[in-house]
């Protein structure tokens, strides 16, 4: 059966055409993000997220915040008016996975943080339509009686580290009581502000007696786009964007 | 290998590859003794059994 | 399909396979969801064993029953090609069920966004958690089953040859239908990679990818015993649509798990290369998922319902090539005047705008199959659903280079005019290319002489595309408005509208968009009221006789 073993091979060369064929636009394209300098820069401020502003994220990812809110503000001249200076490619650089979102039926948040006060996100999260009544946003009330779960947080570090986020050792190690200090203003958060400079450390939620989920996504949306100080970084000059 | 080389070579090597694929499907296609083969083949769901 | 014929009740190799690591699945299933403190995991690891349980038992009912689907040569089988059929039907009812699922959750969204209190801020039923459920269920539930049923039904017909194995096949269906209950149960329960279209977990992203790899294999295998000399070219869109689909999967969803016993992980990739890697994903989601994987269907049903073969059969091969080389580069368009890097955006664009070609290269093929027999489209609904298809192919792939231009897609994006333009693609020709292959396969498949109904065909055509048409022309407005009130400056120099005023303007369309798609959900509870009827074996006595079925029973002489 020669001839029948010509067309079992014919099957596998159009496989190996096809993925041939497929692969070669993709690794031309994604590859050299891996080496360029503008896509792997490293700009001043950046730092890995803390645990409680990491736990935070997760909350916005599990409530799928990213379908309707973007966190990329487009280098045209009507979104840096709105929404300020357009988002550089290090502001992610500790983001997996990347949100910046391909939908804004709300607003764009990546610089959102220090922008309303943490009453405002409170209320607006419990109840949108009683701050902004032709919001069409859902409401989380839910955050707010929901304990914040981060018995596993060193874990979540870790897997961190493991993908490339640099968490130190002693990060990790003292994970659990970041969380719980930087909602205790009375605590010593000397150690939490060297490790995560410009950390903000209050009582998101208004309730100091539960460490609530509706804590962890505050600190999250209230330290979105503080990290660069834009009125020291320049990002004028050749734009190769 | 900075960005304006890049660039150079997928604008000159990269059309050329470009064209040399396409024209190779093209020829596949047209390729008279390639004719009865194809004609049979369109007709394979048609056929019944 | 008589069982008494069937003379060899034995476990095939892959059956012992199979039983093999259905019991290993079960017995670290229940090991996991001893062992997780995460509330999801331990749900999704139940559901896991519970679902190997029922497979095992069900091989087990099944070898004693001496049931034909463990038989890899059926009886007969010496004489003519006894094709697996079953696995096609099961194929289809799953179809249905799914199609008309998303299309609900669709619906349910859109009423949500118009009228927000509707989201009863239950964490589970709020827009954030059903949007996935949506996508998920719309794409890869319905799409997924209908490219799985009709590429087993092709391949099997156009290489003459039965699909290899004998619980291969059921594994992939029931593994599919499994990763999909997973995938649907963790949305609600908040469980998501936070990347869209790759939103399943860790862990499910790992079943798909088993149930893929034996997929492929039942799908080249039947390839390789084909009796035909050649690879009919429905089956090339099969394979790049199989293959291409596994190498996106794999990489997009690289991820390190928190543990094992947890349900979230942290994706591989980081911020701008992430954000390509996932846009050659989703982008190419669209390409090789619901562009290739329907053009097959596209190049069987269309001259087989017509009764003729595809127009240029040279075409469709330059088509094929042409496709997906060009496809693979077009994600970038996604991120324009982004943190992407300004050449990779060029590319993506220059790439977009050139797909326009071979996608009407396509399009003109499948229309053209019908030349010389236009009259066919007054009298079959069904193929008039077809042809519509494509033609909305063609007007999608217009539209989407266009969008792709960087000065268009500055006011198009992150607007609803994306979304008009994916449901333009997705309700007129995802959707009503697998509605016409859904009409013609029941019949074919429950061996009956016509559909229940032609009629109720015509209906179910005219109510949903109107449903289609108020959904885009809405989207369009909507989309191009908003657009331009983000970016529209006063006489002072200042940003004219606050974002909240282009929420408020966006009310009406809302409306209009939702109430379309109420349409397009009645239309697909009529096909599959007439898809049971038919399969039942029901004809409807219809007062004027739209039309002689167009094509001759091909089950009938297997």
């Amino acid at each position: 059966m020669i001839k029948h073993e010509i067309f079992e091979k014919n099957s596998i060369i159009l496989l190996i055409g096809i993925l041939i064929v497929v692969s070669i636009g993709g690794l031309i394209e994604i590859a050299p993000l891996f080496f360029l300098e503008s896509t792997i820069e490293k700009v001043k401020g950046m730092r890995p997220y803390s645990p409680l502003e990491l736990a935070g994220r997760n909350i916005y990812i599990r409530e799928g915040c990213y379908n309707c809110h973007s966190q990329m503000i487009r280098s045209l001249k009507d979104e840096v008016e709105r929404y300020g200076p357009y988002s550089l490619a290090a502001e992610s650089m500790y983001d997996h996975p990347f949100q910046w979102g391909s939908k804004r039926t709300g607003p764009d948040l990546a610089r959102v943080g220090s922008k309303y006060s943490d009453d405002w996100h409170r209320e607006h999260l419990v109840n949108p339509r009683g701050i902004v009544p032709e919001s069409v946003m859902p409401g989380y009330p839910f955050l707010l009686d929901t304990p914040l779960y981060y018995k596993d947080i060193k874990e979540h570090l870790e897997a961190n580290r493991m993908v490339g986020v640099p968490y130190s050792d002693e990060m990790i190690e003292t994970a659990m009581e970041d969380v719980r200090n930087q909602v205790d203003p009375d605590a010593d958060t000397d150690g939490l502000l060297a490790r995560y400079p410009k950390a903000q450390v209050r009582d998101f939620d208004g309730n100091p007696k539960v460490l609530s989920e509706m804590d962890a996504l505050i600190a999250y949306l209230q330290m979105l786009g503080t990290l660069v100080d834009f009125s020291a970084y320049k990002a004028e000059g050749q734009n190769q964007r | 290998m900075d960005y304006s080389e890049v660039s150079h070579f997928s604008q000159t090597w990269g059309l050329v590859y470009l064209v040399v694929m396409f024209l190779g499907g093209v020829i596949y296609a047209l390729w008279p003794k390639n004719k009865d083969k194809f004609d049979h083949a369109a007709h394979i769901p048609l056929e019944d059994d | 399909m008589t069982r008494e014929t069937t003379a060899n009740a034995r476990l095939s190799v892959d059956g012992w396979v199979t039983v093999v690591a259905l019991l290993i699945g079960a017995f670290y299933a229940t090991l996991t969801a001893a062992r997780t403190e995460d509330p999801v995991m331990s749900v999704h690891a139940y559901i896991f064993a519970g679902a190997f349980i029922l497979g095992l038992f069900g091989i087990i009912k099944a070898y004693y029953d001496n049931s034909e689907c463990l038989a890899d040569q059926p009886a007969g089988a010496e004489t003519t090609i006894r094709y697996n059929l079953d696995i096609v039907k099961a194929g289809v009812i799953a179809s249905v069920f799914w199609g008309i699922a998303g299309f609900l959750a669709g619906d349910t969204i859109a009423f949500q966004l118009a009228y927000p209190d509707l989201n009863f801020d239950a964490s589970f039923f709020n827009f954030g958690r059903l949007r996935p459920l949506h996508t998920s269920a719309v794409i890869f539930a319905f799409g997924g089953n209908v490219l799985i049923a009709t590429s087993f039904y092709v391949v099997q017909r156009t290489c003459k040859a039965r699909l290899p194995g004998t619980l291969a096949p059921w594994f992939v269906f029931w593994g599919y239908q499994l990763f999909i209950v997973i995938a649907a149960t963790g949305y609600l329960m908040g469980a998501t990679q936070g990347k869209e279209y790759a939103e399943p977990e860790w862990y499910a992203d790992l079943w798909l990818t088993i149930v893929w790899v034996v997929y492929l294999f039942v799908f080249l295998g039947t390839l390789w015993k084909r009796q035909e000399p050649h690879i009919y070219v429905a089956n090339w869109f099969y394979l790049a649509f199989i293959a291409t689909i596994a190498m996106l999967h794999i990489i997009n969803n690289l991820a390190v798990p928190v543990s094992w016993t947890s349900s979230k992980s942290y994706v591989l990739f980081a911020g701008v290369q992430d954000a390509l890697t996932q846009w050659w994903y989703g982008h190419n989601a669209v390409g090789f998922f619901l562009t290739a994987g329907f053009l097959a269907i596209m190049y069987y049903f269309v001259p087989k319902r017509a009764g003729r073969p595809v127009y240029s059969y040279r075409l469709s091969i330059v088509h094929f090539w042409s496709l997906i080389f060009m496809y693979i580069w077009a994600g970038p368009h996604h991120l324009h005047y982004t943190a992407l890097p300004d050449w990779a955006q060029t590319l993506g664009m220059t790439f977009s705008i050139m797909l326009w070609m071979p996608s009407w290269g396509g399009m003109i093929n499948g229309l053209m199959t019908l030349s010389g027999a236009w009259d066919k489209l007054r009298t079959d609904p069904v193929l008039r659903m077809l042809v519509v298809s494509v033609a909305f192919y063609g007007m999608s792939t217009f539209e989407g280079p266009v969008m792709s231009i960087k000065a268009v897609n500055s006011l198009s994006h992150y607007t609803d005019w994306t979304v008009g333009h994916v449901h333009s693609g997705a309700l007129g020709w995802v959707a009503y290319v697998s509605f016409g292959a859904l009409y013609c396969l029941v019949p074919w498949l429950w061996n009956r002489t016509q559909l229940y109904s032609l009629k109720l065909v015509s209906y179910h055509f005219w109510i949903s595309t109107f449903g289609i048409l108020l959904y885009i022309t809405s989207m369009w407005v909507s989309g191009i408005l908003q657009g331009l009130m983000w970016r529209a400056y006063n006489d002072l120099g200042f940003l004219e509208y606050s974002f909240v005023e282009t929420v408020e303007a966006m009310n009406p369309f809302y409306w209009i968009r939702a109430i379309g798609g109420a349409f397009f959900v009645v239309g697909s509870l009529i096909m599959a009221y007439n898809l049971w009827r038919t399969a039942r074996g029901d004809l409807r006595v219809e007062s004027r006789s739209l039309a002689p079925e167009a094509v001759p029973n091909p089950v009938a002489a297997a």
